[in-house]
C-alpha cells in the first residue's frame, strides 16, 4: 500500500493506520473487501474439510470413520458454512472492493456500517463452529433447519440459531450498503442502464437480501420459540404446522439461492467480454433477465416441497413457475455465447473459469429444468441426484465464478500478475476432479441412493468411489488457488493499469494497485 | 495390516467382481405403471436438455476453436439484435409448453387416489416404520418393520463386517416387510409419529412425505409379484440411512393366506399377555425387542450417548417406580428424542423390554409382567 500512500500525498493521513488496527478499525472498501475475501476462503476451506470427511466416509460401504450423528452434522454444517460463510461473504467482499470502482466513486456509501457487518461474521461462525464442543454436539438436522427434528438438538441449538441471526444481520448491512451506495454515489453520467452489470447483477441481488434475510429470522426465531418458550409454531400437537416452517424457510431459500448466483452472472458478463475483446451481447436483455429472475425466484420455492402433499392445483402452479426461469437464464448464456460468438479470443486463466462456469452452471440448469417437473421430482427429491444438481451450479457455478473473478482482479487489487501456469493448472485439475466427483453422483440419485446417509447399499459403491477420489482430488487442489493468492500478493510480474488487453471499464483506468481512496473526482463517463 | 488387506480385497471384488447393476446410470424403470410414465417423462427432458446441450455447447466449441486470436480471428464489435433476443426467448417457451403438457397429465393420475381396493396407514417412527392395514382385504393387521438385526449389526462404526453376503439388500433388508396384493389399488395414508420421514420405493414411482399430526396420501398398484426395496427419502435424524422399506407384493391367493397367518399370529399375541411370564421368557424377549427398539440410542450396553441419550445402567428411571418406566415408555418425553411406544410394542413385548432394562447390565429392579402394561394402557 505504499504506492498508493505515495501518489495521494495530499491524503495521506487518511492512509491506512498500521498493524492489526488497521484491519479492526478499517473502514476503506478496499480493506473491508480483503477481510470478506479472506474469511471466506478460510472457510472454504473449514467448509471444505467437512466435505472430505463425508467423501471419506462414502468411500466405500459399512460404516468406518464416524458415527451417523457426527456424519449428519458435518452434511449440515458443510452447507451452512459454505453458504453463509464462504460464497455469500466472497460476493460481499467483491462488491466491496469492485462497486465503487465501477461505478467511479471514492468508497462505499456507509463505511462505518461496512467494518461492523464484516466483523459480526467471525462472532458468528465461531458461534456456529462451537456447537461441536457442546453437549448434543453440532447441528445435525440439515442445513434446511426443518422442525421438529431441528428441535431435537441438544445444548448447541440457541447457538445455531443467533450464528444465524449474526449472518443475516451482517447480510443486510452488507446490502443495504450496497444499494446506497449503487444509488448515490454514481458520478455524473453513469446513468442506470450505464452500470456495469456485475453491479446490476448486485444491485438486485441486494434487494433479494434485504426482502428474504428477515424472512429467515423470522423462521428461525419461531423456532427457537418453539424449543424454549413453549409456542407450537411448528408443532401440530399444539395447532402448528411443520410444514409451515418449509413454507416460510423456502421463501427465502429460493431466492436465497439466486443471491448465490446473480453476482456469478454479473462476473461472467465482466469477463467473457474482456477476453473475446468484443463488447457484452444484449446487455439490456441482461439487466431484464437478472429482474425477470429475482422476480420469479419468489414465486417457486414450493418446488422444494413437491413431495409435502400439497393440493395438486399448487404444484402445478409451482411447477410452471419454476419451469419459466428456464427462459431468463437461457437467454443469460445465449447472450454469452453470442459474445464469443465471432470475438477474438485468448484463454488466460479467468476466461477458463468463465467458460467452464457457462458449461457446467448449464448442466446444473438442466437438471434443474428435469427436478422442476413434478412427477419426476417425487422420484428425484431428496436423492443423490439433487445433490449432484446443486454442486453444479453452486461449485462449478457461485465458485468458479468467485475464482475467475479472483484471477480477473487481482492483478488489479496487487499491482502484481499471479503466476499463468500455476493458475492454469489449478483450473484444469479443478475442472477434471470436480466432474469426476459429481457427474456420478446423477447416476447415483436416479439408481436409488437418498441424500444425507452416511451408510449405502453395496451396488452404489462403484459410483461412490469414484466421486470421493474426485472429491479429494478436487478439495485437495484448491490449495492451489490459496497459494496463487499468497504469492501474488507477495509479488510477481507488474500488472499494468489495463491489465487485460481488452479489459474495459472504470476499474481499469486506476492504477495497479489502485489508490487508497478509488475515485476522489468524480471521473467523466463516456 | 493383514486383517486390512483382506478387507480390501474382499471389498474390490465387491466392488468390480459382482455381476449386480452396479455402474447403473439411468432411472429405474419401475413395477407400475405410474413409475413407467414417470421414466417416461425423465426420458422425455433428458433428451430435450440433450439437444439444447448440443446446440449451444456447439455452438461455443466452434466458436473457440475458430474465433481465437490465436487463428488471427478479428473481433467483430456487433452487440445486440432484437430478432435473435426475441427467438430465442419464443421457442424455449415453446419446448417448455410441450413438456409440461405430459407432465400435467402423470402429476394429475399421480394425485389420484380415489377407487382404492385397500388402505394401509404407513406411520414413520425414529427409526422404523409401522404399517396398520386399516380397510380392505386385511384390515387389523399391525406391525413394526425395522432395520433387520443382522443388517444393524454390520452396520456399526468399524464392525468390520463382510457386506458382501448381504448382496445388493445390504440395509435394505426389514424384519417384517409390507405385504400388499398384486393388481389391486392399494392406497397408502402417511403420517409420523415424531420427526418428518418420507416413505420411497423407487419401484412405485414415487416418495411422499410422512408428517407428524398430518396424513398423506398416495397410491400404487404393482401387477408383478416380487420384493420392492426402498429407504426413508427425508433426513430424520441420526439412523436415517438405516430405517429401509420392504414391499412385496403376493398373488391374491398368497396374499390371503400371508393375512391369515397374521391374524393367528396376532392372536396368540394377545392371549400371551394374558398369562404370567418367567423371568427369563421376559428376558430373553425384551433384549430382543430391546435391540430392535432402544439399542440404536440406548446403546447396546445401555450406557447411551449422555446427555442426548441417557443411561439406562443406574438410572433412576429405570431401577424406580415402575408405573413411572412404564409411563415414560408408554408416552415418550416431549421435547426430546424419546418417543411414545404405545402404539409401537403390543404388551408382552414392552413388559419383555422394561424387566430387561430393568435387570440387565447390574441393574435389579425386579419383573414387569404383560398384565401390567394392559392395565397401564
Amino acid at each position: 500500500m505504499s504506492t498508493a500512500t505515495a501518489t495521494h500525498d495530499d491524503h495521506h493521513d487518511h492512509g491506512p493506520a498500521k498493524g492489526l488496527m488497521r484491519w479492526v478499525t478499517t473502514t476503506n472498501h478496499k480493506d473491508i473487501g480483503t477481510l470478506y475475501l479472506l474469511f471466506a476462503l478460510v472457510m472454504f476451506f473449514i467448509g471444505g474439510a467437512m466435505a472430505m470427511v463425508i467423501r471419506a466416509e462414502l468411500f466405500q460401504p459399512g460404516m468406518q470413520l464416524v458415527d451417523p450423528q457426527f456424519f449428519n452434522s458435518m452434511t449440515t454444517v458443510h452447507a451452512l458454512v459454505m453458504i453463509f460463510g464462504a460464497v455469500m461473504p466472497a460476493f460481499t467482499g467483491l462488491a466491496n472492493w469492485l462497486i465503487p470502482m465501477m461505478i467511479g466513486a471514492p468508497d462505499m456509501a456507509l463505511p462505518r456500517m461496512n467494518n461492523f457487518s464484516f466483523w459480526i461474521l467471525p462472532f458468528a461462525f465461531t458461534l456456529l463452529l462451537s456447537t461441536f464442543f457442546m453437549a448434543g454436539g453440532g447441528p445435525a438436522g440439515g442445513w434446511t433447519l426443518y422442525p421438529p427434528l431441528s428441535l431435537q438438538m441438544g445444548d448447541g441449538f440457541p447457538f445455531l440459531i443467533f450464528a444465524i441471526h449474526l449472518a443475516g444481520i451482517s447480510s443486510i448491512m452488507g446490502s443495504i450498503n450496497v444499494v446506497v451506495t449503487i444509488l448515490n454515489m454514481r458520478p455524473p453520467g453513469m446513468t442506470l442502464m450505464k452500470m456495469p452489470l456485475f453491479v446490476w447483477t448486485w444491485l438486485i441481488t441486494a434487494y433479494l437480501l434485504i426482502a428474504t434475510m428477515p424472512v429467515l429470522a423470522g423462521a428461525v426465531t419461531m423456532l427457537l420459540t418453539d424449543k424454549f418458550v413453549g409456542t407450537s409454531f411448528f408443532s401440530a400437537a399444539g395447532g402448528g404446522d411443520p410444514v409451515m416452517f418449509q413454507h416460510i424457510f423456502w421463501f427465502f431459500g429460493h431466492p436465497e439461492v439466486y443471491i448465490l448466483i446473480l453476482p456469478a452472472f454479473g462476473i461472467v458478463s465482466a469477463i467473457v467480454p474482456t477476453f473475446a475483446r468484443k463488447p457484452l451481447f444484449g446487455y439490456s436483455s441482461m439487466v431484464y433477465a437478472t429482474a425477470s429472475i429475482a422476480f420469479l425466484s419468489f414465486i417457486v420455492w414450493a418446488h422444494h416441497m413437491f413431495t409435502v402433499g400439497m393440493p395438486v392445483v399448487g404444484e402445478l402452479f409451482f411447477m410452471y413457475a419454476t419451469m419459466m426461469i428456464a427462459v431468463p437464464t437461457g437467454v443469460k448464456v445465449f447472450n454469452w455465447v453470442s459474445t464469443m460468438w465471432k470475438g477474438s479470443m485468448t484463454f488466460e486463466t479467468p476466461m477458463l473459469f468463465a467458460v467452464g462456469f457457462i458449461i457446467m452452471f448449464t448442466i446444473g440448469g438442466f437438471s434443474g429444468l428435469m427436478l422442476a417437473i413434478a412427477p419426476a421430482d417425487f422420484q428425484y427429491h431428496d436423492t443423490y441426484f439433487v445433490v449432484a444438481h446443486f454442486h453444479y451450479v453452486l461449485v462449478t457455478g457461485a465458485v468458479y465464478s468467485i475464482m475467475a473473478a479472483a484471477y480477473y482482479w487481482l492483478p488489479k487489487w496487487t499491482g502484481n500478475m499471479y503466476d499463468e501456469k500455476l493458475g492454469k493448472m489449478h483450473f484444469w485439475i479443478s475442472t477434471v476432479s470436480v466432474n469426476v466427483l459429481f457427474f456420478p453422483q446423477h447416476f447415483l440419485g436416479l439408481a436409488g441412493m437418498p441424500r444425507r446417509i452416511p451408510d449405502y447399499s453395496i451396488q452404489f459403491t462403484d459410483w461412490n468411489m469414484i466421486s470421493s477420489i474426485g472429491g479429494f482430488v478436487f478439495g485437495f487442489s484448491q490449495l492451489m488457488f490459496a497459494y496463487m493468492v499468497y504469492k501474488t500478493i507477495k509479488g510477481g510480474e507488474k500488472a499494468t493499469d489495463q491489465v487485460w488487453e481488452g479489459a474495459d471499464g472504470l476499474e481499469w483506468t486506476l492504477s495497479s494497485p489502485p489508490p487508497y481512496h478509488s475515485f476522489t473526482d468524480a471521473p467523466e463517463i463516456k | 495390516m493383514h486383517k486390512l488387506a483382506g478387507i480390501f480385497t474382499a471389498y474390490l471384488g465387491a466392488a468390480f467382481g459382482s455381476a449386480q447393476a452396479d455402474w447403473a446410470l439411468n432411472m429405474r424403470q419401475g413395477v407400475t405403471t405410474t413409475s413407467q410414465s414417470v421414466y417416461d417423462l425423465h426420458m422425455i427432458i433428458f433428451w430435450v436438455c440433450c439437444v439444447i446441450g448440443v446446440v449451444v455447447f456447439g455452438a461455443m466449441i466452434y466458436s473457440m476453436l475458430y474465433h481465437r486470436k490465436s487463428k488471427g480471428a478479428v473481433a467483430a464489435q456487433f452487440h445486440e439484435s432484437t430478432t435473435m433476443e426475441i427467438l430465442w426467448t419464443v421457442v424455449p417457451i415453446v419446448i417448455l409448453v410441450g413438456m409440461a403438457i405430459p407432465a400435467t397429465s402423470t402429476l394429475l393420475a399421480m394425485e389420484d387416489s380415489s377407487e382404492a381396493d385397500m388402505t394401509i396407514k404407513v406411520t414413520g417412527i425414529q427409526w422404523k416404520w409401522k404399517y396398520d392395514y386399516v380397510d380392505g382385504e386385511g384390515a387389523g393387521v399391525s406391525f413394526v418393520s425395522s432395520l433387520h438385526p443382522d443388517h444393524n449389526e454390520a452396520r456399526m462404526v468399524g464392525s468390520g463386517a463382510d457386506l458382501t453376503k448381504f448382496g445388493d439388500s445390504y440395509l435394505m433388508e426389514v424384519d417384517n416387510p409390507l405385504v400388499i396384493p398384486t393388481g389391486k389399488k392399494v392406497r397408502f395414508l402417511l403420517t409420523a409419529a415424531d420427526v418428518i420421514h418420507s416413505w420411497w420405493v423407487p419401484d412405485l414411482g414415487w416418495k411422499k412425505d410422512a408428517i407428524p399430526g398430518f396424513v398423506n396420501e398416495a397410491w400404487t398398484l404393482v401387477e408383478e409379484p416380487g420384493v420392492y426395496r426402498g429407504k426413508c427419502a427425508e433426513l430424520c435424524g441420526k439412523d436415517h440411512g438405516f430405517m429401509p422399506i420392504v414391499v412385496v407384493a403376493k398373488a391374491p391367493d398368497d396374499y390371503a393366506k400371508w393375512v391369515a397367518e397374521q391374524m393367528g399370529a396376532a392372536e396368540a399375541e394377545a392371549a400371551s399377555a394374558d398369562r404370567e411370564w418367567t423371568k427369563d421368557e421376559l428376558m430373553a424377549k425384551g433384549e430382543q425387542v430391546y435391540n430392535t427398539n432402544c439399542a440404536a440410542c440406548h446403546q447396546p450396553n445401555g450406557q447411551g450417548l449422555p446427555p442426548t441419550f441417557p443411561s439406562i445402567v443406574g438410572s433412576p428411571i429405570a431401577t424406580g417406580d415402575a408405573a413411572a418406566h412404564i409411563g415414560l415408555v408408554m408416552n415418550g418425553k416431549p421435547g426430546t428424542a424419546m418417543a411414545a411406544y404405545r402404539d409401537v410394542l403390543k404388551d408382552a413385548d414392552m413388559a419383555a423390554v422394561l424387566t430387561f432394562q430393568r435387570n440387565a447390565w447390574g441393574n435389579d429392579a425386579g419383573i414387569i409382567q404383560p398384565a401390567a402394561i394392559k392395565a397401564a394402557r
